[in-house]
């Protein structure tokens, strides 16, 4: 079964244009630097729309999640974390966390991560964290 | 709102709880309506309010024959009846209507005539949490709850022991799902959802549906049944996706909607007598008991291991079992408020003796939306 996509909105479609492209994009306040996600035009701080998108470090560290221990059909057979990451930029996002076995024991809170995109279609690759290198 | 301007005046159950794979959603709603306006001596010609959720109100007046002037689909998750009777006092007290029916109805388990789950694929939650894999409220309300327990050194047991002691309540409560006694060790070996979550700290899923019906204190007492004041209310909304709440180890919506509640109601937590948190699963009363500010953060895990909120604790917690015990169609907000209402009445199967005050608090979606109401028997 097909992994479940996102279809894009005009207001997210720099997202995950740069998603494709690997890159990680969040939009933050011009006035006040202050980063937000999910995207949108405007700071939801301020409702300023003086706002722009900039290329995040993609380094995060694991911020909560869940081991799934049943899976969702397009998700294969075998438990898989459902995490949230807290950004460098300060935003939390949800994701999946690669490179690493789905073990409470693995799956430190606070340990560092580091973005990287898998390809699912020409326009969409999903933003998954993977345990640092660095 | 002015104190106590608005009381329930009918309140009711549907006739069968649990399994009921002979009634659609809409039926649930009018079984329970109907039990609801017996309770209060009225037919639909009496009603001239209507509120509801998961149906339209449209699809609900409709079916009843009712022609209301005044409508409201309020529709925030499990929590959305809190809002109604909010709304509903306030509607009555500017005189948009004289009585007003709130309904619930959910063929949760059987599913008939229910629509099916999913979001759009271009929503936010469509774009940036359904692509990782969540399937349902199992393993996504869960989704903080490693933050706060590292915060606050929750740990698994702290979690079974919310489960112990509901099921210890329902045992005394006929209707109960649940009613066999279980230990932590039953709890921690039930098999596992979504670690640390195993199925006896999550929710039931069940059929059923409730009604209440609300008119102005002053009509109160020409009704049979002890009238049921409403003394607070409170709510409030924060994200329709639970990896951006505000703070992981607390809900900005229970803080404000419970804080507008106690503040309206001019009381002191250590005025009430029966509490009501809506629980999807083992952690919401945790949060529930620190964002509504019955204890300081961190500290519900002990104020439950101690039994405070246990049968004759000083703080009874959930005394019809709770969504883990009692039942839980989906949207489980309407059995919160129905026990507050039969602990008013005196009427609860494990009744609170001399009980004045009742909070039924409650939760809608994954952390997204939150509704606080405060009833009192004493005008």
């Amino acid at each position: 079964m097909a992994r479940i996509l996102p279809e894009p909105t005009p207001e997210t479609q720099h997202f995950w244009d740069g998603a494709s492209r690997g890159e990680l994009l969040l939009q933050r306040n011009k006035a006040t630097g202050e980063a937000y996600f999910p995207p949108r035009p405007f700071c939801p701080k301020t409702g300023s729309r003086d706002v722009e998108v900039f290329k995040a470090s993609g380094k995060a560290v694991l911020w909560s999640y869940v081991i799934n221990h049943r899976p969702r059909p397009d998700m294969g057979t075998e438990p898989y974390a459902i995490a949230v990451v807290k950004l460098e930029e300060g935003p939390t996002m949800m994701t999946n966390i690669v490179g690493c076995p789905q073990t409470p024991e693995a799956l430190v809170l606070d340990m560092p991560l580091e973005v990287v995109f898998e390809k699912f279609s020409d326009t969409i690759s999903l933003p998954f964290f993977q345990p640092a290198k660095s | 709102m002015q104190k106590n301007s608005v009381a329930v005046v009918g309140a009711a159950e549907t006739t069968k709880m649990g399994k009921i794979p002979d009634v659609s959603v809409i039926g649930l709603h009018a079984d329970a309506a109907l039990n609801a306006m017996a309770d209060a001596g009225l037919t639909p010609a009496d009603i001239d309010g209507v509120a509801t959720a998961g149906i339209s109100p449209v699809e609900l007046a409709h079916y009843l024959g009712i022609k209301p002037t005044y409508a409201d689909g309020t529709s925030v998750g499990g929590c959305s009846f809190m809002l109604h009777v909010r709304h509903a006092a306030a509607a009555i007290a500017a005189g948009h209507a004289k009585t007003i029916l709130i309904t619930h109805g959910e063929s949760g388990r059987s599913r008939v005539g229910a629509g099916g789950f999913g979001r759009a694929p271009s929503s936010l939650m469509g774009q940036f949490e359904m692509p990782f894999g969540p399937v349902g409220p199992p393993t996504m309300f869960t989704v903080p709850v490693l933050r706060y327990m590292k915060t606050y050194g929750v740990t698994e047991e702290d979690l079974a022991t919310v489960a112990v002691i509901q099921r210890e309540w329902a045992a005394k409560n006929p209707r109960a799902s649940f009613k066999d006694p279980i230990s932590v060790d039953h709890v921690l070996n039930s098999p596992m959802i979504a670690w640390p979550f195993r199925m006896l700290m999550c929710c039931l899923v069940t059929d059923g549906g409730g009604a209440l019906i609300l008119t102005s204190a002053d009509r109160a007492k020409d009704f049979p049944n002890k009238p049921v004041y409403v003394l607070g209310t409170g709510e409030s909304v924060e994200t329709p996706m639970v990896s951006q709440m505000y703070d992981f180890t607390s809900s900005t919506a229970f803080k404000i909607s419970g804080a507008k509640a106690f503040e309206d109601a001019g009381i002191k937590h250590s005025d009430v007598d029966h509490l009501m948190i809506y629980d999807a699963f083992a952690h919401l009363p945790l949060y529930g008991l620190e964002d509504l500010g019955f204890v300081k953060p961190g500290e519900a895990k002990d104020f439950i291991r101690e039994r405070n909120t246990a049968i004759g604790g000083k703080l009874p917690l959930n005394t019809n079992g709770g969504g883990l015990s009692y039942m839980h169609s989906g949207m489980y907000g309407m059995y919160a408020l129905q026990e507050s209402v039969r602990q008013m009445r005196g009427t609860a199967a494990a009744q609170i003796e001399g009980a004045k005050i009742s909070v039924a608090h409650g939760v809608g979606g994954m952390f997204a939306s939150s509704g606080t109401v405060i009833f009192t028997n004493e005008k």
